[in-house]
């Protein structure tokens, strides 16, 4: 069976050894290519897999392709913890080792300008969500402490009632809206002035990520390695603990959402 | 340079993130090289519709001007707006069947 090369990241040498344990998206270990001075984290995998039709055939498939997303991640996490990798899209793959070094010169200038931006930074996720219903929830539990006879949608008998019910809940709504809207722009101001980069990427949907609420800012910040506890403190800080709005933070990441200058470049043919 | 150290532990992240984080990620973010096996990753159809389901249709947001992701018209399906129109049509209705009873409460 013939062996293709899988590469996750472009990195600089680095002391620190992998976990003894990692393995890569098809079982195999990863391995470190080293040329001019840069070295690629690759890894076997079998062509009955990774060649072009088969390859196809499985991205197509939602659990191989959470399979390979998971083991491609957990290599970078590993690099992340001993160096500052550049991670690459997944099922990168070449034929052999010769490909690998040959996409390495080809692009050694830009992944050295990269490097050096990126040299001992993170990246942090943060998310911030709208949750109306979890706001009603306690206002409604409220209201039926304090009255008895408080009125819900089904036993409104009178018309105005109804009107004025269903205008308070749309309005409650729209201020919860308002409310998270607004604290997301204070919180992406103050968590970009103290990160060196930030990116907005567009909301999550509830059917893919499973969290509750309406994702309102989904933000990726760059943030030295040795400020990340800061960074983090100063989130938990920021946090409103108002029924309605909830901040998730996810990281530290490999600085996925800041190489975008990488598109610029112009594609090198072998 | 002692960096693990200085590191707080993960959030969420490795075995427990969510998927939609990762894919977001290895799928959408990073440096894009063609290999010799190429797969334009958005050729695949599975992998489209995936992506465009981790974008969330906010329309609600644009109204309030939060749109600073990229304009997607396939985004845009105005479920929020069919939601309003159809509490506007039920109001409608209700006001409908009261005014009649209203009209002759009023009446002398």
């Amino acid at each position: 069976m013939t062996a293709l090369r899988y590469v996750y990241a472009v990195c600089r040498p680095f002391r620190s050894a992998l976990q003894a344990q990692l393995t890569g998206v098809a079982g195999a270990p990863p391995k470190q290519l080293t040329h001019h001075g840069l070295i690629a984290v690759v890894s076997t995998v079998p062509e009955a897999d990774f060649a072009e039709e088969p390859l196809r055939a499985h991205l197509e498939d939602l659990d191989w392709l959470t399979a390979t997303a998971r083991a491609h991640q957990q290599v970078i996490d590993a690099l992340t913890v001993v160096t500052t990798p550049l991670p690459l899209r997944l099922a990168t793959v070449f034929r052999d080792d010769s490909g690998v070094r040959t996409m390495i010169e080809a692009r050694e200038e830009a992944f050295r300008r990269v490097l050096d931006r990126l040299e001992g930074q993170v990246e942090w996720g943060v998310k911030v969500y709208a949750e109306p219903e979890a706001a009603e929830a306690a206002d409604s539990a409220g209201a039926g402490r304090v009255g008895g006879d408080a009125v819900s949608g089904r036993d409104a008998v009178s018309g105005r009632d109804y009107l004025r019910q269903r205008r308070m809940q749309t309005r409650a709504r729209e201020d919860i809206w308002q409310k998270a809207a607004a604290f997301a722009g204070r919180l992406h101001e103050k968590l970009s002035a103290f990160a060196e980069d930030s990116r907005l990427h567009a909301p999550q949907n509830a059917a893919l990520s499973g969290a509750s609420g309406q994702n309102v800012l989904n933000a990726a910040y760059l943030v030295p390695r040795a400020d990340s506890e800061e960074f983090v403190e100063l989130v938990d800080r920021e946090k409103d603990d108002a029924p309605g709005i909830r901040v998730e933070l996810t990281g530290p990441w490999a600085a996925y959402s800041f190489t975008g200058e990488f598109a610029e470049e112009p594609e090198v043919e072998p | 340079m002692t960096m693990p150290s200085r590191l707080p532990e993960p959030y969420a992240q490795g075995g427990s993130a969510n998927l939609a984080d990762i894919l977001e990620r290895v799928l959408d973010k990073g440096i894009v090289i063609a290999g010799d096996i190429r797969i334009n990753l958005l050729d695949i159809e599975l992998l489209t519709i995936k992506l465009r389901l981790i974008v969330a249709s906010v329309d609600k947001a644009k109204e309030m001007g939060i749109d600073w992701w990229e304009d997607d018209p396939a985004l845009s399906s105005g479920a929020r707006r069919k939601e309003l129109a159809r509490e506007n049509a039920e109001l409608r209705e209700r006001l409908a069947q009261l005014e009649p009873a209203r009209e002759q409460e009023e009446a002398p």
